[in-house]
């Protein structure tokens, strides 16, 4: 395991631009989360690390080696991608020997016995290890995937949204198996989501993409409690952060044009009057759909208190976040 | 019990379906069980009037097709008794066999040119399939369709500047002169059917394999061949029909060394009288290779000859 460093990386393909001068240090054993819708560069940033695509500009360091001139198979990185991860005519066992077999590794039969019985082990699929791997599940096929890249011990393991084609139920199960592997090996981890609950839950260091951009990198409290710009707080949150012009509470910091409110920074009893439109209740809390003077928010109440749709309940923002008219933090 | 299913044919029309599809096999048929029965015929069996259908099988035609006869007198006949089998079906005729006929030697003639440009094309048509499908290639639609374009015109089109050309080379009526000649002709269409079937292969496969430790070559050999496994069966058996049959340039370019079956197979008629029975023992035999190459990758042709349509 071991640290990696972007220095300045950029990317386009033509006119478009897949990565945009980011700077990033992955610490060693750190769980990396990068959060950004589709088009943010987040698959563009795996694939230069691991060599399948060639920067513009811009340093990639793995274990304080500049990567420039190395192959994929140099770097030492493990990569499981979203689909079409399997060799589809290889068994499972094969699938996850094949790595081991590589000329790199060339790792001896006995060793690669154990390893490959280990890792089934863990993933549940020792029975299916004499199985073609297009006689799998979706799920087990993703299982497989994340399989091939345990076996090996490389400097960082590389994510692409490994669980967005699973089950819910699954999506749940392997997420905390997944963060129990990387716990347990202190293995150095970058994963690529869009899939905020993946981010808060698994990431020891959260790193927001736009455009190509980091936008911002820190712990997930950091990024949820703290973020630096309106699109990350509406990034991170769910139901996602509530957002009023400046002036209907009025004390915000000059230069304000927005303010925004988590559904638990809404604090209620006192302050304007705002109409409940519709109530979920979700067993532990209710969600409250409110109109303020024409404006949507969502907050969340006590479940013992029943509200009627139509009611007037007063609110009051609490420890609001600031933002300009470009959406930046105003602290 | 049967349930209803949209999906599921009905008995009846899976009945239906099956005898159109066994007459439609038995019609196709005909002509070669016409000639696989009248390799066994005896010469006067062969042109009877109105066909037999049912005969008494001899081996004469195929003793004719392999081996040399001179007719003897009766002193000689006489003199010498038949040896085995062979030499008692053609003293019916007053006739000794003095040696083995050119058939043998023109039938391994087909195999080594057959198989060998089948191979050639195959191998230079995976690699450059390969190249186009994944490289960026300056022109490379261009280059595809100049590929193509070999085949847009008959190819003995070209004939009289390809006779010209290989007497001065040295290539006229060897096998490397036909093997290379049938590559040419063959390697447009692999190319073109391979690139296909390449494409299909998701790259994701070759970089999984990439970062998995393997270098491209590798990569290609372990992941990319096995997957294009059903293209290049199917490939190579169009090929290799093509070569197998082909008659026009092998009578052209080849007399001798290079012959193949099929410009050797007529000249049989000419030896002593209308010998057919020995013209359908040498198309029987000629079929073999052929039958046999494609029983053995029919799962594969079946599944490549729907290449595109059915995604596993």
């Amino acid at each position: 395991m071991a640290e990696v460093t972007l220095k300045n990386l950029s990317k386009s393909f033509g006119t478009d631009v897949g990565v945009a001068d980011i700077s990033m240090s992955i610490p060693d054993g750190a769980f990396v989360v990068l959060l950004g819708p589709t088009g943010a560069g987040k698959t563009t940033t795996l694939r230069l690390i691991s060599g399948l695509e060639k920067e513009d500009t811009g340093e990639i360091w793995i274990s304080g080696r500049n990567v420039a001139r190395e192959t994929p198979a140099q770097r030492d990185v493990a990569m499981v991608f979203q689909q079409y991860s399997l060799y589809p005519h290889l068994t499972v066992r094969d699938n996850l020997a094949f790595p081991l077999r590589s000329p790199i590794l060339k790792t001896p039969e006995g060793d690669i016995a154990r390893k490959v019985s280990e890792v089934a082990e863990v993933l549940q699929i020792s029975h299916k290890l004499d199985n073609k791997a297009t006689a799998l599940s979706g799920g087990e096929m993703q299982r497989v995937s994340i399989g091939r890249a345990l076996v090996r011990d490389p400097a960082i393991y590389l994510m692409d949204e490994p669980l967005s084609s699973l089950d819910a139920k699954l999506r749940t199960d392997l997420r905390v198996e997944l963060k129990r592997i990387q716990a347990s090996l202190g293995a150095t981890l970058l994963y690529v989501t869009h899939d905020q609950i993946e981010a808060m839950t698994m990431a020891t260091h959260v790193g927001v993409l736009n455009e190509g951009g980091l936008v911002q990198f820190g712990t997930p409290r950091e990024i949820y409690e703290n973020p630096n710009s309106l699109y990350v707080a509406s990034r991170l949150g769910l139901p996602r952060i509530n957002v009023l012009p400046a002036g209907i509470f009025g004390g915000a910091p000059s230069g304000t044009a927005q303010i925004g409110m988590r559904p638990e920074h809404i604090a209620q009893g006192d302050g304007l009057e705002a109409e409940v439109q519709r109530v979920e209740h979700l067993g532990d809390q209710n969600r409250l759909h409110l109109i303020l003077q024409g404006h949507a928010l969502t907050t969340i109440a006590d479940p013992s208190v029943d509200y009627e749709p139509g009611a007037h309940i007063k609110i009051a923002p609490r420890n609001p976040l600031c933002f300009d008219a470009d959406g930046n933090r105003i602290r | 019990m049967s349930s209803f299913s949209v999906t599921e044919p009905s008995k009846r029309s899976k009945w239906f379906a099956g005898t159109l599809v066994i007459l439609y096999a038995l019609i196709t048929m005909i002509p070669l069980a016409w000639i696989m029965l009248t390799g066994f015929k005896s010469p006067a069996d062969a042109i009877s009037y109105p066909p037999k259908v049912i005969f008494e099988p001899t081996l004469e035609g195929y003793v004719n097709l392999f081996t040399q006869r001179t007719r003897q007198t009766e002193d000689f006949l006489a003199n010498n008794p038949p040896e085995n089998w062979r030499d008692e079906i053609v003293r019916q005729y007053d006739m000794v066999i003095v040696g083995p006929s050119k058939f043998g030697e023109r039938f391994l003639n087909s195999v080594i040119i057959g198989f060998g440009s089948t191979f050639l094309s195959i191998f230079l048509g995976t690699l450059a399939a390969y190249a186009f499908s994944r490289f960026k290639i300056p022109l490379a639609d261009d280059l595809l369709f100049f590929i193509l374009s070999t085949r847009m015109m008959p190819p003995i089109a070209v004939a009289i500047p390809i006779f010209l050309m290989y007497r001065q080379l040295g290539l006229s009526d060897t096998h490397l002169g036909m093997i290379l000649l049938y590559t040419a002709v063959n390697i447009s269409l692999a190319v073109w059917l391979l690139k296909g079937f390449i494409d299909e292969i998701p790259r994701e496969y070759e970089e999984a394999a990439l970062i998995d430790g393997y270098t491209r070559f590798q990569a290609f050999y372990k992941v990319v061949l096995p997957q294009a496994a059903t293209g290049i069966a199917s490939t190579a058996i169009f090929c290799l029909i093509f070569a197998w049959n082909e008659y026009a340039f092998a009578v052209l370019l080849t007399s001798g060394t290079a012959q193949t079956a099929p410009p050797f197979i007529p000249t049989i008629i000419g030896v002593g009288g209308l010998d057919w029975p020995a013209v359908a023992a040498g198309a029987t035999i000629f079929l073999l290779p052929v039958m046999i190459f494609t029983i053995l990758l029919r799962k594969n042709l079946l599944r490549g000859i729907t290449f595109g349509a059915v995604r596993k």
